[in-house]
């Protein structure tokens, strides 16, 4: 239901996007033609007809805008389902948004310092409403070949090893720890065995509970499996309204439940994934509000909204002691 | 002891020569290379800098104070021909040792900064260099200042043997020291850098940085080709490989490195002023 709507809000989006410029041109020859009567018009059309156009256009916006809320309204009641699509839409803001929007003087740190650089998990340092914090999150890219050389957000065990390499200096230098998580879980591959992922993804989990800084987990997109855990283990856990968190993606739940994977919409109301649901379980502290239609449609709200979740919370965690905060995250945990 | 900044591009016409480039075989102007601090202003290739031409590209103007000048080369083996070598080293580079260690200020924060000269022995590690590196981490941890580390080194000093291997071992501790007691420790990786020092405190810092096109490694490639028969690929053991493969932060060419410095310790929640000669 929602690529239905999300398709023809774009169609809608791209007419009022044509029909504004051409407004904004006459409008233009119109203001010329006032200012200088000499001037002659640049196509075919006179200028006594600019006037009645300009209606016409202006008609035709407000019709075209109407059409567009009514379509965000039918978003309002959203299924489990529609927010896995939404979530995992390619032009919902990625780490690489938020990063610019939320924080200043950021330098990259690159690369395991064992093995290999992995570019699906991008991170290092940055000043947090002048705090200097570690932020970290997945990667998934926004072009193909991005997509591709980051594997779809999809972290090999370097990835993790990388975080922590991060984690580390974080701890040492007591930098608070922001994370963005969205991946569709970790990647899946004769490589990744053979360095040890699964490994890499316990001594991340096992490392994370101890640190003595405070950590947030900003769930942004779709969250699965260990491969998403494995950069979560915080302390106050944060996530957008349309984002979805669970043991694994929808399609292999149905796969491996029913050894059919076109059921995974099924799946997606079984599984407690959405914001809402995790909420109440007490797995997620805060549930960020997203506009209308997704975070797509408007992220500078998004990003003021999380930006304020973020301080809100990082204030709070700041006022407690290095043991406290160990033990607020223990706490966060055992009860689970 | 005080320098200041001696190599500023000076405008007197008849002092200026040409350098040609190694790479590109294309000849500049000396006042050319020195405000492009020493890249090839057509190609971009970097030549090797003295050390204290370094210091004075990255330290505030005034600031720099040189640390244990007094410590040099023993000779423990007496190895043939080792001490006359010494003498001409000395000679032409007047320093006492490869290893050059200073406090000095970027933007008013004061850090411990130690730079090793490639034209003194390949910068390779004697124990004079062991020493001279170890008392400036030493005193780094001991007055909690930032420490920056200018690598260049083709590795142990052949002439001095075991005494050459062993600072390794006495660096990599004092390093270990230093970050356990909570310092920040920034390694800059220039060409070359291989061998010992690579094994050693060049590869332990909490950021690296690399100089473009710097040889950086473990063994050298002549070795390595050696080994295994094969010709290496073009590019192999070069900064942008290690950072391909996860060795190395960022790649920062030369005329950014005070700049991303600078960021780097206000990141460390330094108090750095922007002033002094950026102006």
């Amino acid at each position: 239901m929602i690529r239905n709507i999300l398709e023809q809000a774009k169609k809608v989006d791209a007419k009022l996007s044509a029909i504004s410029s051409s407004a904004k041109k006459h409008t233009i020859m119109l203001t010329r033609a006032t200012l200088d009567p000499s001037i002659e018009p640049e196509d075919d059309s006179s200028f006594e007809e600019i006037p009645a156009l300009l209606e016409e256009e202006r008609k035709e916006i407000l019709h075209l805008q109407g059409l567009k809320s009514d379509l965000l309204e039918q978003c309002r009641n959203l299924t489990p389902a529609d927010r896995v699509v939404l979530a995992r839409l390619s032009s919902r803001p990625h780490i690489t948004d938020f990063i610019p929007a939320l924080f200043t003087d950021f330098f990259e740190q690159k690369g395991d310092h064992l093995y290999d650089e992995d570019p699906s998990i991008y991170g290092g340092i940055a000043l947090y409403h002048k705090i200097p914090v570690t932020v970290l999150g997945h990667r998934k890219g926004s072009s193909v070949e991005e997509n591709l050389s980051c594997r779809f957000g999809m972290p090999c065990p370097e990835g993790y090893r990388k975080a922590m390499r991060l984690m580390a200096q974080a701890e040492k230098f007591a930098r608070p720890i922001i994370t963005f998580i969205d991946t569709p879980g970790a990647y899946p591959g004769m490589e990744a065995e053979e360095h040890g992922q699964g490994e890499a993804i316990a001594r991340s989990l096992a490392f994370m509970s101890h640190l003595s800084v405070p950590v947030i987990a900003v769930v942004t997109g779709e969250g699965n499996s260990g491969g998403a855990l494995a950069l979560s283990v915080c302390n106050r856990m944060l996530m957008l309204e349309n984002a979805v968190y669970s043991v694994l993606s929808p399609e292999g739940f149905a796969s491996i439940l029913w050894k059919d994977a076109s059921r995974h919409e099924e799946a997606c109301e079984l599984m407690k994934m959405t914001s809402y649901d995790l909420y109440e379980n007490g797995i997620v502290d805060e549930v960020i509000p997203e506009p209308l239609g997704g975070a797509q449609t408007d992220p500078t709200s998004v990003y003021r909204s999380i930006d304020e979740a973020i301080y809100r919370h990082l204030k709070a965690l700041l006022k407690m002691s290095p043991k406290e905060v160990r033990a607020d995250r223990h706490k966060k945990f055992r009860k689970l | 002891m005080q320098f200041s900044r001696q190599n500023k591009p000076h405008p007197d016409k008849d002092n200026d020569v040409f350098i040609t480039c190694k790479k590109c075989n294309r000849r500049s102007k000396k006042s050319q290379w020195i405000s492009h601090y020493y890249a090839c202003p057509v190609c971009g290739k970097l030549k090797n800098i003295s050390a204290n031409y370094r210091l004075s590209i990255i330290l505030d103007q005034g600031s720099i104070r040189m640390m244990d000048t007094n410590i040099m080369s023993q000779d423990p083996l007496d190895f043939p021909g080792y001490k006359e070598k010494l003498a001409l080293a000395k000679e032409k580079t007047g320093l006492m040792e490869s290893a050059v260690t200073a406090t000095g200020k970027i933007g008013k924060q004061k850090v411990v900064c130690i730079v090793l000269d490639s034209r003194f022995f390949m910068g390779s590690m004697s124990d004079a260099v062991g020493e001279k590196v170890t008392r400036g981490i030493e005193y780094a941890t001991k007055h909690h200042l930032p420490l920056i580390i200018f690598a260049a080194s083709g590795g142990a000093r052949m002439q001095e043997g075991i005494f050459s291997l062993m600072q390794m071992a006495k660096t990599s501790d004092a390093i270990e020291e230093y970050e356990r007691n909570g310092g920040l420790y920034i390694s800059v990786l220039t060409h070359p850098t291989t061998g010992g020092v690579t094994a050693s405190f060049a590869t332990l810092a909490d950021i690296t940085l690399a100089e473009p096109g710097a040889l950086i490694g473990f063994a050298g490639p002549r070795v390595i080709e050696q080994t295994i028969g094969k010709k290496l690929p073009e590019g192999f053991q070069r900064s942008e490989y290690l950072y391909q493969h996860g060795f190395v932060d960022q790649i920062v060419p030369r005329n950014q490195l005070r700049d991303t410095l600078k960021r780097l310790l206000r990141l460390h929640g330094m108090n750095v002023k922007e002033a002094s000669y950026d102006s």
